[in-house]
């Protein structure tokens, strides 16, 4: 999520109903208005394509953190049980590493997880610090909430508003961070 | 109007709102313990306090104190270790698995099961610490360099499998889990009233706030958490089941292990759950949420995984006799006829015979029958361990060297200190985290809920909502 500067000025459409707006992201946009973001309690399925985000590139970071993680536990099994202290097992080669596989595959997925949630946090700027960029409170209740950077629009207020009203908003407010 | 597919039943009863959900889920975080959970609380402390002092004894005294001999060598120890795993992974198969199936009763089950999971782990690995006697060397099952020189673990062992296994199943439990709790921590934030409960769901909701990205991006990690912790969670009872199955004791020695091992996992786990829900949407008044078609629903499991456990254990015994290995055959006549051939057949009465009944629709809707029979389960899975472990071992090679286990009181004690930390942590984590995923159920509503108020969501005027749009375009 994008940072605000301080003095931003927000007009912020409060929903009811989760289909209204999905259908007024569309409606808005197509009024020539730039949507800040919408904030729901909860996924609308298409609700990110409708907004025109890019789709999420996590996977590729999932990827190569569970790459990572594989390659680290080949790393350890090859220098501990074929380099460092090599021992005849079961009279199989030193390195017998079908008998890996296991730990190689737990590491894969301890890595990807972990990785991948970690990146997730932080490309999102989510910590325990954060303080919550929150609109309206009842937006992670039962309302769906569009917020409009009105210093990213050329359409005055009272314009934006009745665009806002149009498309379905109950309620209309004004925030200033 | 809304139309819901008369195919499908209904998975929130009661005409819920958005608001509903949250008011419902809300109140038991928000309000002050009720009696009933006081008393519960206060009942596992004291057994927790009781097992506590088994534990340290058993640490203090050194494994002497359990009822094990040189025949014997494992026992109440491992049998408790493998159940409770075995219980944990229910939470990840509703979490992952039914999440991969797009099933959506897991909806308002998955966040008390997953916190199952990561109690039952924790119980579980209690009872590694425990078995190694000198709990204060466990770093040693680590690859660590060390002070004998640079020798290490040997990582042909799968005990040395299982320390990754379980402690990667823990950790991508708990992340999945948390990762889950953070959107409605975040709702809790917001209705917070005094300072402090602000400040602290606050610091654990990490800012959220809902955005249209951050759902995306939210979503998909969900999905590819869900991804690795299905092959995960088959690889750690498998991997439990190869401590077993990689050794030549006649009885252990067997490739039918690993399926057998996950099946009779999730048997046993969709049992706990059933116990805890059951206890949980009284007491909470969940009904609406936790509804007949979700017990239903994980009956139906539990019937066809015992059905797989049923099959397990009897091919088992086939091949015994098909191998032609004199040792092999004894192992398993011993089993059933032999000294110990109470376990054998509690096992085989209380989880093949016992989960059949749930073909009988009505015993299947029944809470009682549920309830019961669940009990039974979990019952018959600690035998179905203890059976495997020890009769395997009873009667060793030699006749001179056979014996029998009977287990002392901190056998005993260890066992009941598990229950004692299993239910003060679930218990704590039912009054201060909302038991049932809000924002899950609140996705599902339109499409899975009883009926919808006229308002709804507060539909705006004049509009008719016939058919739920995302629900057509994605799933």
């Amino acid at each position: 999520m994008s940072q605000h500067n301080d003095s931003a000025k927000f007009l912020v459409g409060v929903y009811d109903d989760d289909e209204v707006v999905l259908k007024a992201v569309t409606e808005v946009k197509s009024a020539g208005v730039r949507i800040h973001e919408v904030y729901t309690p909860f996924p609308i399925h298409g609700l990110d394509v409708a907004l025109g985000h890019p789709r999420t590139r996590i996977g590729i970071a999932a990827f190569l953190f569970g790459l990572t993680g594989f390659l680290c536990m080949v790393a350890l099994t090859y220098y501990t049980m074929g380099y460092d202290w090599p021992m005849i097992i079961g009279g199989k080669d030193h390195y017998a590493y079908p008998a890996y596989i296991p730990v190689m595959f737990e590491f894969t997925v301890l890595f990807t997880a972990l990785g991948m949630v970690g990146t997730f946090l932080i490309s999102n700027g989510l910590g325990p610090t954060t303080k919550p960029l929150m609109f309206d409170l009842r937006s992670t209740d039962n309302k769906f909430v569009m917020a409009i950077d009105l210093s990213k629009n050329k359409q005055s207020e009272t314009e934006i508003a009745s665009v806002l009203r149009a498309s379905g908003a109950a309620e209309v407010n004004v925030k200033q961070f | 109007m809304h139309v819901t597919s008369p195919v499908r039943t209904p998975l929130v009863t009661g005409g819920k709102t958005y608001a509903d959900v949250t008011e419902d889920i809300c109140k038991q975080v928000e309000g002050k313990p009720t009696r009933a959970w006081t008393i519960a609380f206060v009942i596992s402390f004291v057994v927790l306090i009781y097992g506590t002092c088994c534990v340290f004894w058993t640490w203090w005294e050194g494994l002497g104190v359990w009822g094990l001999n040189k025949t014997i060598g494992w026992a109440w120890d491992i049998t408790n270790f493998v159940w409770w795993v075995g219980i944990g992974h229910a939470g990840t198969l509703i979490s992952a698995i039914l999440l991969l199936f797009r099933m959506k009763y897991r909806t308002s089950i998955n966040r008390a099961a997953e916190a199952m999971t990561i109690f039952a782990v924790l119980c579980a690995a209690s009872f590694i610490l425990m078995h190694m006697g000198r709990p204060w060397l466990a770093h040693w099952a680590l690859p660590l360099p060390n002070t004998f020189g640079s020798l290490w673990v040997n990582f042909n062992s799968p005990l040395v499998w299982d320390v990754f296994a379980i402690s990667t199943y823990f950790t991508v439990s708990l992340v999945f889990w948390y990762m889950g709790l953070v959107p409605d921590l975040a709702t809790i934030r917001d209705r917070a009233t005094s300072k402090v409960s602000r400040y602290i769901y606050g610091a654990f909701s990490l800012g959220w706030n809902g955005g249209a990205k951050t759902w995306a991006r939210y979503e998909y990690i969900s999905l590819i958490l869900a991804g690795i912790s299905t092959p995960l969670v088959l690889s750690v009872h498998t991997i439990v089941s190869f401590d077993f199955a990689t050794s030549v004791i006649p009885g252990w020695h067997t490739t039918i292990f690993p399926p057998y091992f996950v099946a009779g996992a999730i048997f046993s786990g969709f049992a706990m759950v059933q116990n805890l829900m059951l206890i949980t949407r009284v007491v909470f008044k969940l009904e609406d949420y936790i509804t007949f078609e979700h017990i239903e629903s994980m009956n139906k499991i539990i019937t066809l995984t015992g059905s797989i456990v049923g099959v397990a254990y009897i091919t088992e015994f086939f091949i015994a006799w098909y191998s032609g290995v004199d040792y092999e055959r004894y192992a398993f006549i011993n089993r059933a006829f032999g000294p110990y051939w109470w376990a054998y057949w509690a096992m085989m009465t209380c989880n093949v015979i016992s989960p059949q009944l749930f073909w009988s629709r009505r015993i299947r809707r029944s809470i009682t029958w549920t309830f019961v029979l669940s009990v039974i389960v979990n019952i018959g899975m600690w035998f179905e361990r203890f059976v495997i472990i020890v009769t395997s071992l009873h009667r060793d090679y030699l006749p001179s060297s056979w014996a029998m286990f009977s287990p002392t009181m901190f056998d005993i004690g260890d066992y009941i200190f598990s229950f004692g930390l299993f239910f003060t942590l679930f218990l704590l984590f039912a009054k201060f985290l909302p038991v049932i995923n809000m924002f899950e159920v609140k996705a599902i509503i339109r499409s899975a809920s009883e009926r919808l108020p006229a308002s709804v969501s507060g539909v705006a005027k004049g509009e008719n909502v016939t058919s739920p749009t995302y629900n057509k375009d994605v799933e």
